[in-house]
């Protein structure tokens, strides 16, 4: 209880920098998924559609096991240290999960429906806004959530090349050893990604719905 | 749409797809005349699936020439061409996303057709294929059954009232008594309104029920192209003759319609004279005429079609045999 209340008093007085803090981290956040999911949405779609299509995912696929640390890392020499940095980072992260789904979820459309569409006179375009998206949204937008998650979970070590976020918060419970301050920066990047899965869920429902 | 049903006329068409060794369709030269239930039979691999997907341009020939109402397929905008042909497949390939109204309304709506006119056809094509417009209009496919999902599929193929009906093993995934119901309907529904068909099987006996013109394929080859009753008389091949079973000519029979050898009835109309209804088939005719009746009326309810004579069986047997 002694911690709780401790993390609570931190978070009443120091409510300018929390706020600060979780405002970079949701433009941040928020800047990669939505770079990722321009690149990776059309690049997933075409990949699902065209025989290079398995390498380019195989290729994602290899990248996925680079830890998002060793990325910071990676990006710093050429970038520098900042919001760029941290946001190439973020967007190459974000990628895989969103590009494998797409080519997945396009690729598990029933080709039976398609057959149909295409013989009943669809055109192609037609044919992939009424048949293939509506039925590939679940698996599209599964992978969407998982970028969320990984990206705002990834973005709190923004803060060790300078991009501010949660991480600030976090960092600075560590050096200081104030377990309150750790607590209320790690609850916080915890309950974003909570909020961020959530919301591309509503996201789902919604287009599903009307789809 | 009151224009007859075109002819659809294959001249020499090879289609070799990639990397094949020989090819799946070898050279087919065949005439459907409009108006024909031509039913395309032969073993699996046979070229007979590529042969109709050629039709509608689903696959493009590697070389020759598919003519509809004498117009080159090759010319028309593949997806023009598609709005004047229903299709309907093994595996029905409706729309998992869409209610059953949704999926049959598909055509209808890409072609423009305002709200009320939709509804009223949907409502029309779901009563056509036997399903309670009220009960099924909203369910989703999955919630029907394999038949019912069959049923929409046709319903959804002939939503734009198409002149050519493509049809690819429609009823290969359904269970025996719902396929035999269906094979009734699609007939009833020809007998109703006349459209070129081309229905692909493996199954003999779908094929003799079914048949105006039957065509025997294997290897990517036309083996005989006839009547069946007068395949079933005179098979051209030792291998047409296998396949159909040419030698249990009683069973075969037994799903030829007796339509197939009707004859004008003369002024002569007895009531008392021995008569089938006219959904009888040629084997309960022939059974009837052994029986020691010269000949039979053929009647739909009071009304008389024709008769049936063995004379009459034998000449419909050889008038199609030199045909082909």
């Amino acid at each position: 209880m002694h911690l709780v209340a401790q993390s609570l008093d931190f978070a009443l007085s120091h409510r300018p920098e929390i706020v600060v803090a979780l405002r970079q981290h949701i433009a941040l956040s928020a800047a990669a998924i939505a770079a990722a999911s321009a690149i990776c949405l059309p690049l997933g779609v075409a990949a699902s559609r065209r025989p290079w299509g398995r390498s380019v995912i195989t290729a994602v696929n290899a990248v996925r096991v680079i830890p998002s640390l060793a990325l910071l890392a990676f990006v710093l020499p050429w970038l520098g240290l900042g919001f760029t940095s941290a946001l190439i980072a973020l967007i190459v992260l974000a990628c895989p999960p969103i590009l494998v789904n797409t080519d997945i979820a396009f690729r598990g459309v029933d080709q039976y429906a398609i057959e149909a569409a295409r013989a009943m006179g669809m055109s192609d375009a037609q044919i992939l806004l009424r048949v293939q998206t509506p039925l590939a949204l679940p698996v599209v937008f599964s992978g969407l959530r998982l970028a969320s998650i990984e990206v705002v979970a990834s973005a709190t070590l923004a803060t060790l090349i300078g991009a501010g976020g949660l991480g600030d918060i976090i960092m600075a419970g560590l050096e200081l050893e104030q377990p309150a301050e750790l607590l209320v920066g790690s609850l916080l990047a915890a309950l974003l990604a909570v909020a961020a899965a959530a919301a591309f869920s509503a996201g789902e429902r919604l287009a599903v719905a009307r789809s | 749409m009151s224009a007859s049903p075109p002819e659809i006329r294959f001249d020499d068409v090879v289609k070799t797809f990639g990397g094949a060794a020989r090819a799946a369709v070898n050279g087919v030269t065949l005439s459907i005349p409009g108006g024909t239930f031509a039913v395309i039979l032969g073993p699996s691999g046979c070229g007979k699936t590529t042969l109709l997907k050629t039709v509608n341009r689903l696959i493009e020939p590697s070389s020759g020439f598919i003519f509809v109402g004498g117009v080159d397929t090759a010319s028309v905008d593949p997806v023009r061409l598609r709005r004047g042909m229903g299709y309907v497949i093994q595996n029905v390939g409706l729309f998992p996303h869409m209610t059953v109204s949704e999926n049959i309304a598909t055509v209808p709506r890409l072609v423009g057709q305002d709200d009320a006119q939709i509804r009223r056809r949907v409502d029309e094509l779901i009563d056509v294929v036997h399903l309670p417009p009220a009960e099924y209009r909203e369910r989703r496919p999955r919630a029907l059954s394999g038949g019912q999902q069959q049923r929409v599929g046709l319903a959804r193929a002939l939503a734009a009232d198409p002149p050519i009906l493509l049809m690819d093993e429609p009823f290969g995934a359904v269970d025996a008594i719902e396929r035999t119901h269906l094979q009734d309907e699609v007939a009833a529904l020809h007998a109703q309104r006349a459209r070129t068909v081309l229905f692909v099987t493996h199954d003999v006996d779908e094929a003799f029920r079914l048949a105006d013109l039957l065509i025997v394929m294997r290897d990517g080859r036309v083996e005989q192209s006839a009547p069946p009753l007068a395949m079933l008389a005179r098979p051209a091949t030792a291998f047409v003759s296998d396949l159909i079973g040419a030698d249990d000519v009683v069973r075969r029979l037994r799903a030829i319609h007796v339509s197939a050898a009707l004859e004008p009835a003369g002024e002569t109309d007895a009531a008392d004279e021995p008569s089938v209804d006219s959904h009888a088939s040629l084997g309960d005719a022939l059974s009837l005429l052994l029986d020691g009746a010269a000949r039979l009326a053929v009647r739909d309810g009071a009304d008389l079609r024709g008769v049936i004579t063995v004379a009459g069986i034998l000449r419909a047997a050889r008038r199609g045999a030199t045909a082909s």
